[in-house]
């Protein structure tokens, strides 16, 4: 590469990293347009050196189709401009991670059952459904609370029939065919420490909801 | 000649459960699997040849295009339970009812990738924001205060309420109904199956009277007094009077319909442009 041409793609990667990383809107990421118009109709190539360089971090660029219309090739430019563009963590996290990153073991469970299900009801399925499931592990009062918790995250969408389906943060985030194989075939990995023991539990029923948010 | 009779009385009795067949297994009935395909084949073929009149053809060739329907939804479950994303809801039940918390956090955590995001303040920010900050005018320049002056509490009569345009000469309430009995005359008079364009019945020799006119027809219809039919292929909007108000619409959710009455429209209308 010239030059003249690692100079240029340097500071489109610097740019690309800034309009990455900070939120520019309600929800994080930027939109493939956004970058076009930014960096200019090169920018597929940009983001392709900036993940090359953030997977040393475990860090990876992740592009996340309109609903419905993942290419199965090559995505076309104007595919591209109408995805958007995430960071996100490359490899997994660990167990004990998941506390650090201000996730309570009960809730991350409760995303993890109320996903898996929806999607192996084709990705629909109704609230009460899915309240009946957590139920099963979750204190009751818990179990309405969590659901709206995901809602407002952007894991869950809920229409006026009260059906839930998959919101935008979990086609960013999860890699919904892996997570259904694992469940299915595989055993858990490593055990977590039981750090969510009753007291915790009845401890954040006295917190409330007051972290929320 | 009886036997053949026979047979084809047989055949098209075969045909008819072979269509009834498949329209429950459309109608998603039937388990499409049910249906072996190669033994139907066996029977049409079986019978082809002895249909000679357009009514048996046609009963053939309606088992075959039903049957062809139902093998396309074999090939569609098919297609469903092998797409990788596929999965048993009852096996998936099953399992998630076993697991622990933490195995499936743990499976969770191998598929989970969460977003990364940063919140800072630059210096650059921070700079931008102190000179926003200079050039922003104080509130008070921004929002002068309206010098009221003070003034002692008094009474004012209706007519002098009238008199300062505050309140109009008549009740709104009397106002609204003159002005509906007024389109039902119009719609009488000039209107077509109970209604008359909405131009025809605001237009008036004014701008200012056609405003004021839009403004009561906007009340007539909220309230309940009258409709509006909107055409938008034909750009056409009508208005019908309802014999009685029907209070049931501000109960119900409604929807806002904006006209714009604008000086040119009503130019137009007056040179009979609006036709």
């Amino acid at each position: 590469m010239r030059k003249k041409t690692k100079g240029v793609y340097a500071s489109k990667m610097k740019r690309a990293t800034h309009m990455l990383f900070y939120r520019r809107h309600h929800k994080p990421g930027v939109k493939g347009w956004e970058l076009h118009k930014a960096l200019g109709a090169d920018y597929p190539k940009v983001l392709e050196v900036l993940d090359e360089y953030l997977a040393n971090l475990d860090l990876q660029v992740k592009t996340v189709f309109e609903e419905e219309k993942t290419p199965t090739e090559k995505p076309s430019l104007e595919e591209l401009d109408k995805a958007r563009f995430y960071v996100t963590l490359r490899g997994e996290l660990q167990p004990k991670e998941s506390k650090m990153i201000g996730w309570r073991i009960d809730d991350l469970a409760g995303l993890a059952v109320a996903i898996s299900y929806i999607i192996s009801k084709k990705g629909q399925a109704p609230r009460k459904d899915v309240e009946e499931v957590l139920s099963e592990k979750l204190p009751g009062w818990k179990v309405g609370l969590n659901i709206d918790r995901y809602i407002r995250y952007g894991y869950l969408i809920q229409d006026e029939n009260d059906q839930l389906y998959l919101d935008w943060r979990t086609r960013a985030e999860v890699d919904e065919k892996a997570l259904i194989d694992m469940l299915l075939s595989a055993e858990a990995k490593e055990p977590l420490p039981s750090e969510a023991s009753e007291k915790e539990i009845e401890d954040e029923k006295e917190d409330g909801e007051a972290e929320d948010e | 000649m009886e036997s053949k009779k026979a047979q084809k009385k047989l055949g098209t009795e075969k045909l008819q459960r072979i269509i009834e067949m498949c329209i429950a297994i459309e109608n998603h009935t039937v388990d499409p699997f049910l249906l072996n395909v190669d033994d139907i084949i066996k029977v049409v073929k079986e019978y082809f040849p002895q249909w000679e009149k357009p009514e048996e053809l046609n009963l053939d060739a309606e088992a075959i295009s039903h049957l062809a329907s139902a093998i396309k939804l074999q090939s569609e479950w098919v297609k469903q339970r092998s797409t990788t994303l596929y999965t048993d809801p009852f096996l998936l039940e099953e399992k998630i009812a076993q697991a622990t918390k933490d195995e499936i956090v743990s499976v969770f955590l191998r598929a989970w990738h969460p977003l990364v995001e940063l919140e800072q303040i630059s210096l650059f920010s921070l700079s931008e924001a102190l000179q926003y900050w200079e050039r922003l005018l104080p509130l008070k320049e921004r929002w002068p205060e309206v010098a009221v002056p003070e003034v002692a509490m008094g009474t004012a009569s209706w007519d002098e309420l009238v008199r300062q345009r505050i309140l109009g000469d008549k009740v709104f309430s009397d106002e609204l109904e003159i002005f509906w009995r007024e389109l039902k005359e119009k719609v009488k008079e000039k209107g077509t199956d109970g209604k008359m364009r909405y131009w025809d019945f605001v237009g008036a020799d004014t701008y200012e009277e056609t405003v004021h006119r839009a403004f009561m027809a906007s009340f007539l219809i909220s309230y309940g007094y009258a409709t509006l039919e909107i055409r938008p292929l034909e750009e056409e909007i009508f208005i019908e009077p309802f014999e009685k108000p029907i209070a049931k619409i501000a109960t119900q959710q409604s929807i806002s319909i904006p006209i714009s009455v604008t000086y040119d429209k009503w130019q137009k209308w007056k040179r009979g442009e609006l036709d």
